[in-house]
């Protein structure tokens, strides 16, 4: 299968080495130079730039975690003068408060070519016609997508997420031959196709590109055996850039990581200590490119393991284990990301007292459904059915406002939820 | 094909690998780890303000000045242990600042300087041969064959000094701000010429502080800052990059930070 840049994507091995390394110190020169927040970091353990001699030497510089991204909210980890930047996007946070992402012309132009890569190597080429029905908006999703497919020539049908009939409607009368959108969402629209008994034979759909959220072999088998399509997983996350950072080739076997814009680490995420190849633990990514929003050392919280050898596709990168599990409590659903936190915070002002509660996230008919358990005190049952519904209306708006997705609210009685050991369990991923 | 190297080009393969350059003129350091490559068949620019270390670089990797630390890679081997008489010989010539022909030799002598390292074991023939191709690429050289170096014009001695390293069947081209004292008709008529040694398989390093020139003609490029590599890419994105713009392409783009 021919790949989007040769030239790149399948550099010797030594070549990316050398590639990294001189991306690598002028980006250290230039997050010491012009970021506030990574000089004090390296002056506090007593570093300069001319430290890193070596990619060996990237082990010596500091991480960068979310809650030092929550800290310089909103642009205070810009490199350069915000005139330059021509576009934001923000993902959410731990705590409300997200990671505010600027992109100057040429990031925009790397984040079109790196998008262009994963999906070609999907499978999409200029014959295809291609809908985006991920969520265009400030989450990086839909543009990311849009973005590579423009730069490939398909044909790109921006329909965004929702309106399932209507992205029926256009899968079936424009005939789109590839999907991109969340796992979930495919399995909606398998779901709607169904519905509106329309034989998935009679579409042209041929290939999916998924992302943005954890997703099963399982899944994977539904959502090819459903819509008679290849799927294909990708990997990405705003604060490094959005969707483009890795994604699977037709082998399928790992996501091959974009390594001329980034170098993977892989970390145990109790002792930080480096692991190695093959070696499951926290994947850390150092952006080699980026302009508007470098970051070195950044803690991902995904769980993966990375694997050098050659690829039958030709491509020479790295490619990554698909991630299931993360490192903090934070849950993907329909690619979304949930913090306890921000559930907390609400039930804090609503209720005063921090409540017990705990959240879970089931897989029902392969769709995710997130339902929040909160214990409240008896009073408020003995306050009758009327007080009580509408504590649970005003509550369950509260959450999913906040989160930005619908839930499912259960108020129970104090003591109900099943303890582990003395503590609630604040999530249960039944997926 | 005016030049022959001897060898095709390959795509994607590095002829020159610069890894983590320190070179120091006693305590003060002017390179402080410096890292580039060019690929074969390239024009790669370095660009930077006066005192960055472009010259010094150039300097390490002909061999006249000894590196602190690092490696200078030619092909995957390493040269920077080398004399310069020897990197000359693996295919390294630089065209130095300043032109520096040979201003009392006639011009056809100061091209056959440039062949001196195989002088012996090339035969005659085939050194006429490149002094023809040296003529057919600089045709004013030819009218002022017999003359002395010293009575050519600025340009014309910078044609000079191309021509004389091309006589060594480089591999690779250093030249050190070609552009430097000629008027802009000239060092364009100048940088014409070394775009066609590139499409005819001439690999070059350009050290320019005439960034527009430079750029105009360079496949990639790199920004040096006192002593390190502070910002990389492909012409395209290199115009485009705003640091760039205020720094080396000037008026206009001053812009204040906030």
């Amino acid at each position: 299968m021919p790949i989007w840049n040769p030239e790149i994507e399948s550099l010797s091995r030594d070549d990316i080495a050398q590639l990294q390394l001189e991306r690598l110190q002028a980006i250290v020169y230039r997050c010491y130079k012009n970021v506030a927040f990574y000089k004090k970091k390296f002056d506090e353990i007593k570093l300069g730039p001319e430290d890193v001699q070596s990619l060996a030497d990237l082990r010596k510089l500091p991480f960068t975690t979310k809650a030092d991204l929550r800290d310089s909210y909103p642009y205070g980890m810009f490199a350069v003068p915000l005139r330059e930047i021509v576009r934001i996007h923000s993902s959410s946070g731990m705590t409300g408060l997200p990671a505010v992402v600027g992109y100057t012309r040429n990031d925009l132009k790397n984040w079109s070519d790196l998008c262009a890569r994963i999906m070609f190597a999907a499978g999409v080429t200029r014959d295809d016609v291609i809908q985006i029905a991920f969520d265009y908006g400030i989450f990086t999703g839909g543009f990311g997508f849009h973005q590579g497919a423009e730069r490939i020539g398909a044909s790109v049908i921006p329909t965004s997420v929702g309106h399932t009939d209507r992205q029926v409607k256009i899968i079936k009368d424009y005939k789109t031959t590839a999907l991109a959108c969340t796992p979930a969402y495919a399995i909606t629209i398998a779901d709607k196709i169904e519905e509106m008994k329309i034989d998935p034979k009679s579409l042209s759909l041929r290939i999916g590109l998924f992302g943005a959220e954890p997703w099963s072999e399982a899944t994977r088998t539904e959502i090819e055996e459903r819509l008679l399509i290849k799927a294909t997983d990708n990997y990405g996350l705003t604060e490094i850039l959005g969707p483009g950072v890795a994604g699977e080739c037709e082998a399928r076997a790992g996501l091959h990581i974009q390594e001329d814009h980034f170098i993977a680490e892989i970390i145990d995420p109790e002792t930080l200590e480096n692991l190695p190849e093959g070696a499951t633990g926290e994947l850390v990514l150092t952006t080699l490119a980026k302009e508007g929003f470098p970051l070195i050392r950044h803690r991902t919280g995904d769980i993966t393991s990375l694997n050098l050898k050659a690829c039958g596709c030709g491509r020479t990168f790295a490619r990554m284990a698909r991630v299931f599990h993360r490192t903090d409590d934070m849950i993907i659903v329909r690619g979304v990301n949930i913090f306890p936190a921000q559930i907390e915070a609400v039930l804090r002002n609503l209720v005063g007292d921090l409540p017990e509660y705990q959240i879970v996230v089931e897989s029902r008919e392969s769709k995710d459904e997130v339902q929040l358990l909160v214990e409240v005190t008896e009073s408020l049952f003995l306050d009758g059915m009327r007080a009580l519904r509408e504590f649970h209306q005003k509550l369950e708006k509260a959450v999913q406002t906040v989160l930005g997705i619908a839930i499912h609210l259960k108020l129970v009685e104090p003591s109900t939820i099943v303890r582990d050991g003395a503590a609630v369990k604040r999530v249960i991923d039944n997926r | 094909m005016i030049h022959r190297s001897g060898v095709s080009a390959r795509d994607g393969c590095s002829m020159l690998k610069v890894r983590s350059l320190k070179v120091n003129y006693g305590a003060i350091s002017a390179l402080k780890g410096v890292s580039f490559h060019v690929r074969e068949g390239e024009i790669v620019t370095l660009l930077g303000a006066n005192g960055a270390g472009k010259s010094t670089l150039l300097n390490t990797i002909s061999g006249l000045l000894r590196p602190a630390a690092g490696e200078i890679l030619l092909r995957d081997a390493p040269i920077h242990k080398l004399s310069p008489a020897q990197i000359v010989k693996r295919g390294i010539s630089q065209v130095p600042e300043g032109r520096q022909v040979f201003s009392s030799l006639s011009v056809r002598d100061n091209l056959l300087l440039g062949a001196y390292h195989r002088a012996r074991s090339a035969g005659k023939a085939e050194i006429n041969e490149d002094i023809k191709l040296a003529e057919e690429l600089f045709p004013i050289l030819k009218e002022r064959f017999s003359q002395s170096a010293g009575t050519l014009s600025g340009g014309e001695q910078q044609m000079l000094a191309i021509a004389r390293s091309l006589m060594a069947r480089p591999k690779i081209l250093l030249l050190d701000e070609p552009s430097m004292g000629l008027a802009p008709i000239i060092v364009s008529g100048i940088f014409k010429t070394l775009k066609r040694l590139r499409g005819e398989g001439v690999t070059i390093l350009l050290i320019e502080q005439n960034a527009r020139a430079a750029l105009s003609i360079a496949d990639r490029g790199y920004v040096l800052e006192t002593g390190r590599v502070a910002i990389d890419g492909s012409v395209e994105e290199l115009l485009e990059n705003k640091a760039v713009k205020r720094a080396y392409l000037g008026k206009g783009y001053k812009e204040v930070w906030e």
